[in-house]
């Protein structure tokens, strides 16, 4: 109490708050009720994801069916199956084929979107409405919106584009093992591009107006406004959407699903359907999960990196 | 007290980058930008990627409104003989997308509510009081970011059968309500705040349920609104865990109920894209009048990552 009276210039109601900040009867307000406050979340917490990744656990170590029951324990077998299984290898091959095919497309076209209605500065209303609203579309909607628009090799949007530019259409975009994956990319593009494109406006906008005036000083041209001031201030903002990029498209699982169930000849069936497949409809549950954990840990993987990358750049901000 | 309260707008994590879109790209500078041969280039290619993207939209559109019978001519037309909303008037009588739709917007509100809610009070809870094992307890939350709920589909739906949730409303919500994920963007949040405003509630005698209630949440707005944007999207759009839980139609959502459907609709393709327009038309029309609050908060929760 006597160490704030010397700062007496302070207004009198600023010292009373201080020096009731310092009061017991305060310093205890800070100490209660944290339990009640969490306690909500970390019922809901316990139940629906640290049980279920215990339960996943013991469920991969025995041969339990769907309904739970007549289950054995069997050890590690689900897990050795599964690293000899070759359709866990293919479609886990499938989810990372995905991964790298949709990663770059959808980064830089996020980026060249968002670097077109940052400098146009005219109409951004409609750049934000052409861009981001299929991002607020259910998969369902465009999954569905794109099989119809490229599946029809006679009536359907793509093939009747092509033919009105003499090309020649009939190309099986969701039946041709070389298309199929290829389609699913671009509907994917189409569909998400939206998000990076916020990330990357919202980056923009915070980049400093004075270094761009300095540079136009200097004579610097719009390609080295853009080289050496844009792409660089953009750095950080491009590794976190890398990432959660990578981590999205690892996910994949909707839009094959309704696109093409997997197929043709399973070329597109990523490893959550493999999952799907094992679980639900072959009831196998206890190698379904050991399959999901195989997956885990891939995802766990480019978390990690993840981790690390923000506490560098955390730390580098800190700096 | 004042000088407090003046340094509160000024912590809001969100203020620098976020409010930027509000202001437009130009804030600053002030100056109108000359149409250099450049710039005309860059428009046209913006307009045509615009198009480019717009395409599908107006296809499904286009089709819908075309006659049953036209909707598989084998050359390109946007439009029918006629106009017609039949294909609407036949997927809405069914009542099923009514149903799906009460459905969705009934899951997405009761889950952005409890997302909310229990989010902003464990946040709070972490960053704002002392108790035994609280770093343990959140070092646990913060590790569960790194779980996808798609890995925990196979025991989630083990427990959902042993729970009696299967095929009800609880089964889709209870599972998707705790997000890590936002308890860790909140207690950045609240990080940021300064505490001589809740003490200043204490030195009054506030209790502790009080200045969460009547300081902390008035100061959150923005932050909760982005968190509670982004779950409803999240919801609304969830196709996974809601088609793997529900079996009965009467209990699916909108877009599992759509794409359980879809085969029913074999050929009749206009009948096909106006049940899709009508199942993507609300987010959209949402989106029409919260375009500015919608952006910010998918950017800022999008980017809370970093």
């Amino acid at each position: 109490m006597t160490a704030t009276a010397p700062t007496a210039p302070a207004p009198p109601a600023r010292a009373a708050v201080r020096a009731g900040a310092r009061s017991p009867a305060v310093r205890r307000r800070w100490t209660e009720h944290g339990l009640v406050f969490t306690a909500p979340f970390l019922l809901l917490y316990a139940l629906f994801l640290v049980w279920p990744v215990l339960l996943g656990l013991k469920m991969s170590l025995g041969d339990d069916n769907i309904a739970g029951t007549d289950s054995r324990f069997v050890g590690l077998d689900n897990y050795a199956e599964a690293l000899r299984d070759p359709e866990v290898w293919s479609s886990l091959w499938h989810t990372v084929w995905f991964t790298l095919l949709s990663t770059v497309p959808l980064v830089v076209t996020g980026l060249v979107l968002a670097l077109l209605a940052h400098h146009l500065r005219v109409v951004q209303w409609l750049w934000r409405l052409s861009w981001f609203t299929p991002f607020l579309l259910p998969s369902g909607v465009v999954g569905l919106l794109w099989l119809w628009m490229i599946y029809p090799s006679d009536f359907g949007l793509a093939d009747l584009l092509l033919k009105s530019l003499g090309l020649d259409p009939g190309i099986g975009w969701l039946t041709d093992t070389r298309y199929a994956m290829l389609s699913i990319v671009l509907t994917t593009v189409w569909w998400t591009v939206g998000f990076n494109f916020l990330l990357y406006l919202a980056a923009l906008q915070a980049i400093p107006q004075h270094l761009y005036e300095a540079a136009e000083l200097d004579g610097a041209g719009a390609w080295h406004r853009l080289r050496h001031i844009t792409l660089p201030m953009l750095s950080r903002t491009t590794a976190v959407v890398v990432v959660l990029q990578l981590l999205a498209s690892l996910k994949i699982f909707d839009q094959v699903y309704i696109m093409t169930g997997g197929g043709p000849d399973e070329s597109t069936r990523p490893i959550l359907q493999y999952v799907y497949d094992a679980g639900f409809t072959g009831y196998r549950i206890g190698y379904a999960s050991a399959v999901s954990y195989v997956f885990f840990a891939l995802i766990v993987i480019v978390s990690l990196i993840h981790l690390r990358m923000t506490r560098r750049s955390r730390e580098e901000a800190a700096k | 007290v004042s000088a407090t309260v003046k340094a509160a707008p000024a912590v809001t994590p969100d203020a620098a980058p976020d409010t930027a879109p509000a202001a437009g790209p130009g804030a600053g500078s002030g100056r109108r930008p000359r149409w250099t041969p450049g710039r005309v280039g860059m428009l046209a290619a913006a307009l045509a990627l615009a198009a480019l993207w717009v395409l599908p939209l107006a296809w499904a559109v286009a089709t819908s409104l075309k006659p049953e019978n036209e909707t598989t001519r084998t050359s390109l037309e946007w439009i029918g003989s006629r106009i017609t909303f039949d294909a609407y008037e036949k997927v809405w009588a069914s009542g099923d997308l009514a149903r799906w739709m009460v459905n969705s917007a009934y899951i997405s509100a009761v889950t952005t509510a409890l997302t909310v809610l229990t989010c902003a009070m464990a946040a709070y809870g972490f960053s704002r009081t002392e108790f035994r094992g609280r770093r343990a307890l959140y070092g646990l939350v913060l590790a569960g970011i790194m779980v996808p709920p798609q890995v925990l589909i196979a025991p989630l739906f083990a427990e959902m059968v042993s729970l009696g949730l299967v095929d009800t409303y609880w089964g889709v919500i209870l599972p998707q309500v705790a997000v890590p994920a936002m308890v860790f963007i909140l207690v950045k949040f609240f990080e940021g705040v300064p505490r001589e405003l809740e003490e200043a509630a204490f030195v009054d005698g506030a209790g502790r349920w009080r200045v969460f209630w009547t300081v902390v949440i008035p100061l959150s707005r923005p932050v909760l609104a982005a968190v509670a944007i982004f779950t409803f999207i999240q919801t609304w759009n969830n196709f996974l865990w809601p088609f793997l839980v529900t079996t009965d139609p009467n209990a699916m959502t909108l877009p599992v109920g759509l794409v359980n459907v879809q085969s029913t609709y074999g050929a009749r393709y206009a009948q096909v894209m106006a049940s899709l327009v009508i199942a993507g038309l609300p987010l959209l029309l949402v989106f029409a009048f919260f375009q500015r609050q919608i952006v910010r908060g998918v950017a800022h929760t999008g980017l809370a990552g970093q």
